[in-house]
């Protein structure tokens, strides 16, 4: 058995392979997360004000996986794993793990000590429930991935053991609160998970214990006395207030009332003056699990998209500089290509996209044999602009600008979220703005968009319909080989090929500021940013 | 009116709004199924990553792959029994949603709504008294003003004003978070919160009634039965309040009828730019989400209230003028 824990690594000296980059020692004495020690001792006591938006429906984790339940879901629930900013897994609930030399059999060794709200201890038992049972029926993106366990077994209340039928390299990254919290087996074995009565008062085994939920109003959650991290939380309370209006928001952090703000809480218009403001600090990191990329979304059904050409001269056509500096005011990063630059596999020798050049676009239309007309207008097109906020309505707004100077007529059709889903979905528009999660690894999160086995009517697959051979053969290769050598090959291979063809035009990897005020310490510690358990926040 | 006589009328009416009601439940429900998109396409737009056997397992759990004349079936008999169901998303009944966002609006609306009779008619029936002076003018233009204002604007500059500059009020919520109030503390504390979102939904409906009631009170004094009392010698006070404003109120009990049945939908925006918990806000989510039978109740509670508003309006009437018979 090859040892993967920090501890062994370091002892090892192991530092080959993507799991043992960049650990440092002193993330070797520090139980939590913590990159580095803070510069002030944690203090304990104090409530945090935040903010939650829109509300979600429930807060389990399983039950619903959108945006807010998971950011305020994490506090009252927890993985096996949690990630570095490198992507690298920390111990959460599970203390330490191994991995057998065939690489198909996951030890997982659980904290002590660990208990339910309801005082019911954690064992192993829960987690196997939580992994085969719940997450495999409830989430879409878990289901085939754990579909791969051939068993599943507890040799001791703290041991769990995975068997892979195949060996499965970014297996690791599925353990995280927001991939598979661990869920309590006596209440949910046996019941219909999604309608259980108890979805409405959450148990879990986080830092924290849900107190009330007044809808529309507020979500409160108080420190869970019984916690097994020692001494942890140290906040007695966090208090979600739903603010529905951007302006309102800012609002009540400018004045305040709230010390914390995180995803699209804030209008990125409205970030530089926060900057300005001598108590807050605003961070951009911590999304690196996520890795959203947002693209202009291609129906390839719909001439003249489906033409290479057609589509690399829009990809010509739209500034990146401009999008990123202009629209969203500096926050996130201008695409390079199909993987985010966060995302493990990432190849920067070949992910290049062509630059902005309004004056090449056009020749590739001409020789498409797109000629203006009169008007100068080469063809029409639709486009479905992303109904999540202002910066997205701006953005389609300049599409259409730029696409105009090349001879292209975009037209908004303006849609609500449930409209845009539903169309997306039956692959009912031309052209519109999706944002997808890349979940640290290629295989878990890009390939979805762009093999030709996963062209389905449901969101999140590959509804523009694009299909190259070439490519499915390199994301086959890239999921199945357990060699990280062999899969950056394929990566590289697949990435070179998608910034020539541009099935969907790439323009930002997505980046959220979390604004906090200064006296509350260790907001951004992991990959997942907000969404982690605050175990270790204080107030100063 | 006789008793018998009005005991038919309120059958009659009760019987016609038994009636409409059933009409509003069938066309909201045809109303909302017609708009694009359905909860489960809404949730998995929303989970990340979906499958087609997740919306398929969705659909089935909602009921949403019967025939729509079964859902529609079903939806009016629950309806009938008095079970207005679950929400899809929250996995709650409705009722007890709607139960819990209702109090929440009636008290913002009602607020404004009794600020703005008792501001509005004041200031109206100080208006028509001073006619022509500057106290009229001023009172004109402000109620002009706040006429053309937008909700919304009006709303910012309070909380610019009250909240940002002078920090006495809070600028969003409807209560202190834990702070575990009770009596007369906790009664303070939810008025500093209501202070503001019912000045701004109130406002304007201050600025109707001034100007219908100073333009109706202006209307009535130049009648001949003024002139007689004037003329018999009754106190000028006692023109004003009881000939003048009294048969001036006839067209402010109207908008204000009116008003009424807005103020339970109407106060969306206000809700949203505060933050106010209110039914109008659980109603725009549900639309947002698809969330049919949230929707349909929100509906159905509104339109019946509605109904009441009418009928408790034209009582009103024959309360305030006996020459109106109640049929």
């Amino acid at each position: 058995m090859r040892k993967l824990t920090r501890r062994a690594l370091a002892r090892q000296g192991l530092v080959a392979g993507t799991l043992a980059a960049g650990l440092s020692s002193q993330a070797l004495t520090s139980r939590s997360a913590s990159a580095q020690t803070p510069a002030v001792t944690p203090k304990k006591g104090g409530t945090l004000n935040t903010i939650l938006t829109p509300e979600p429906p429930v807060l389990v984790l399983g039950v619903n996986n959108q945006g807010p339940t998971q950011l305020a879901a994490s506090k009252l629930y927890q993985g096996l794993l949690q990630y570095s900013f490198k992507l690298e897994p920390l111990p959460q609930l599970a203390k330490s793990w191994t991995l057998s030399d065939d690489k198909k059999t996951y030890t997982f060794k659980l904290q002590e000590n660990v208990k339910f709200h309801d005082g019911h201890p954690m064992t192993a038992d829960d987690v196997i429930f939580s992994i085969m049972k719940y997450h495999t029926e409830l989430s879409p993106r878990a289901k085939p991935i754990f579909a791969n366990i051939e068993s599943a077994t507890a040799p001791d209340p703290l041991t769990v053991v995975l068997t892979l039928k195949r060996p499965f390299e970014p297996f690791l990254l599925m353990f995280d609160a927001t991939a598979s919290a661990i869920v309590p087996k006596h209440i949910y074995d046996g019941t219909e998970y999604r309608t259980n009565p108890a979805n409405q008062k959450p148990i879990g085994t986080g830092p924290f214990q849900f107190v009330e939920w007044q809808r529309g109003n507020f979500i409160r959650m108080k420190r869970f006395a019984d916690y097994w991290g020692k001494d942890q939380p140290y906040l007695d309370e966090i208090i979600y207030r739903i603010i529905p209006d951007s302006q309102s928001r800012a609002l009540a952090l400018q004045t305040g009332q709230v010390q914390l703000t995180q995803a699209n809480d804030i209008e990125p218009f409205d970030v530089p003056r926060f900057k300005a403001m001598p108590n807050l600090e605003v961070q951009l990191i911590g999304w690196e699990y996520s890795s959203q990329l947002a693209w202009i979304e291609i129906n390839h059904r719909v001439k003249p998209l489906g033409d290479v050409r057609v589509r690399q001269a829009i990809n010509m056509a739209i500034d990146r500089n401009f999008i990123r500096d202009r629209l969203w005011f500096g926050i996130g990063k201008q695409a390079t290509g199909p993987i985010c630059s966060t995302t493990k596999f990432y190849d920067p020798a070949v992910a290049k996209l062509s630059g902005y050049n309004p004056k090449a676009a056009m020749a590739l239309l001409d020789a498409a044999g797109l000629k203006p007309d009169a008007k100068g207008i080469r063809f029409t097109i639709k486009h479905m602009p992303l109904p999540y906020g202002e910066v997205w309505t701006r953005f389609s707004e300049y599409f259409r600008t730029s696409l105009r100077q090349i001879g292209i007529e975009v037209v908004l059709e303006t849609v609500d979220a449930g409209a845009w889903a539903r169309r997306i979905g039956d692959w009912d528009y031309e052209t519109s703005v999706n944002f997808l999660s890349q979940f640290g690894d290629p295989t878990l999160g890009v390939e979805r968009s762009y093999v030709s086995t996963n062209i389905k009517k449901v969101t999140f697959t590959n509804t523009g319909g694009y299909a190259n051979p070439k490519v499915d053969e390199l994301f086959t290769t890239a999921r199945d080989a357990d060699d990280p050598k062999v899969r950056q090959e394929a990566f590289s291979a697949v990435q070179k090929i998608l910034c020539e063809e541009v099935p969907q035009i790439w323009f930002l990897e997505l980046a959220w500021p979390t604004i906090h005020d200064k006296k509350l310490h260790n907001v951004i510690k992991t990959a997942t940013g907000p969404n982690s358990s605050f175990d270790n926040v204080f107030l100063s | 009116m006789g008793g018998v006589h009005f005991a038919r009328f309120l059958a009659q009416r009760v019987i016609k709004m038994a009636v409409m009601v059933f009409a509003i439940v069938t066309a909201n429900f045809l109303l909302v199924h017609a708009a694009p998109g359905d909860p489960a396409s809404v949730m998995a737009g929303e989970a990340g990553a979906a499958d087609p056997q997740f919306l398929a397992q969705l659909r089935t759990q909602f009921g949403l792959d019967q025939p729509l004349s079964t859902q529609l079936w079903l939806y009016v008999s629950n309806v009938a029994h008095g079970d207005l169901g679950m929400s899809y998303r929250q996995q709650r009944p409705v009722a007890g949603l709607i139960a819990e966002r209702l109090s929440a609006t009636l008290l913002l609306t009602g607020t404004a709504f009794i600020l703005a009779i008792l501001l509005g008619v004041t200031l109206g029936a100080l208006a028509a008294r001073r006619v022509g002076r500057t106290s009229d003018s001023l009172i004109t233009v402000l109620a002009l003003g706040l006429y053309a204002t937008p909700l919304f604007w009006v709303g910012l500059m309070l909380v610019l004003v009250f909240s940002v500059w002078l920090d006495w009020l809070p600028s969003f919520g409807m209560n202190t978070v834990g702070a575990n109030l009770t009596g007369f503390a906790a009664v303070l504390d939810t008025a500093r919160y209501l202070l503001l979102p019912a000045l701004t939904l109130g406002l304007f409906y201050m600025a109707v009634y001034a100007r219908l009631t100073r333009a109706a009170m202006l209307e009535v004094a130049s009648q001949d039965f003024v002139r007689t009392a004037r003329a018999k010698g009754v106190p000028e006070g006692a023109v004003q309040r009881r000939h003048i404003l009294r048969n001036a109120l006839l067209p402010v009990i109207t908008v204000a009828g009116m008003q009424l049945g807005q103020l339970i939908g109407g106060s969306i925006l206000v809700e949203t730019v505060f933050a106010w918990p209110g039914i109008g806000r659980l109603a725009f989510d549900a639309l947002l989400a698809r969330d049919y039978q949230i929707l349909l109740g929100v509906f159905l509670v509104t339109s019946v209230m509605v109904l009441f508003f009418n009928l408790l309006t034209d009582l009103l009437y024959a309360l305030i003028d006996p020459r109106v018979e109640v049929m």
